[in-house]
């Protein structure tokens, strides 16, 4: 019943990680710091958003992940693989709801899921960090994590409509 | 344009607004701090009161932090993380700040008030 996956959509799925990957540590190249750790620009998002739109939740998800172990494997240790996990695995729920229900627009969605990165990466380190008191960190993050997703949500609507389906 | 996006804008206003209470809510809280705690790995290190004037490495080798106690502030000065956003952080001294370097899972936060102690002599 499920469809194997041909030639050109692994291709296409490998090109998009890869992508996503390239984001991830252009941005952790670029000294994006405000001194509070998890202000990211949340680049790789973009690469997620355009997935959900033009090929599914499912793929999507497959590429979020797959983007999280991989740069984990290359870049960071296990404590870095569940911060960037939870992050990431928060984003995609709630932009999935969000796609869902029809009711945003790429950058409200964009918006969602930056908001959402941040605070599963706040929530992932208060409970590994045990303390109650990264909670202080909360506004700055959901102010910079609305901005960065709206500015995600407006590229990505953008490549979703200007990318266009039709294959060679 | 603006109507079809008329959700989106009341989440983004929305999202706003709760990070404009939470921040109002957390300054209006906010009281001088007492000692410095520190804790690595998840563990309790040490505890420094802030009155004092000190220098401590915390951690070895690899993995350290440099951490500053004087004038009542706490602040990090040097570290061997790689983004030295612990450094940037500046210095804190209310109840409930804290400076973080998560590549070296060190935390320093301020702890203030009377349930720690059962009398602060000044």
């Amino acid at each position: 019943m499920r469809k194997k996956l041909n030639g050109r959509q692994i291709a296409e799925y490998g090109l998009l990680i890869a992508l996503a990957l390239v984001l991830s540590y252009v941005e952790f190249l670029i000294p994006f710091s405000v001194a509070v750790p998890g202000v990211k620009l949340g680049l790789a998002n973009i690469v997620v958003l355009f997935a959900l739109y033009r090929l599914g939740a499912l793929q999507a998800i497959i590429i979020s992940i797959l983007r999280v172990l991989l740069m984990t494997f290359m870049f960071g240790n296990a404590f870095a693989l569940m911060y960037s996990l939870s992050g990431a695995v928060l984003s995609l729920c709630v932009m999935f709801l969000m796609f869902k229900i029809k009711k945003f627009s790429s950058i409200g969605i964009g918006v969602g899921g930056g908001v959402a990165h941040n605070i599963g990466q706040i929530i992932c380190a208060i409970l590994l960090l045990e303390t109650k008191r990264l909670v202080y960190y909360l506004p700055v993050l959901l102010v910079s994590g609305t901005i960065a997703g709206a500015a995600i949500g407006f590229i990505g609507g953008i490549l979703i409509k200007r990318l266009d389906n039709k294959r060679p | 344009m603006l109507k079809k996006m008329k959700y989106d804008i009341i989440l983004f206003t929305s999202i706003l607004l709760v990070a404009a209470l939470l921040s109002v809510y957390l300054y209006l809280n906010r009281s001088e701090g007492v000692i410095c705690r520190v804790t690595l790995n998840g563990e309790l290190y040490s505890e420094y009161p802030l009155n004092t004037d000190i220098q401590v490495v915390i951690g070895d080798g690899d993995y350290y932090n440099i951490l500053v106690i004087s004038n009542g502030k706490a602040y990090v000065i040097e570290a061997s993380c790689p983004d030295k956003l612990c450094v940037k952080q500046g210095k804190i001294h209310y109840d409930g700040q804290s400076i973080i370097c998560l590549p070296n899972k060190m935390i320093a936060e301020i702890i203030g008030g009377q349930t720690e102690f059962d009398a602060v002599v000044k």
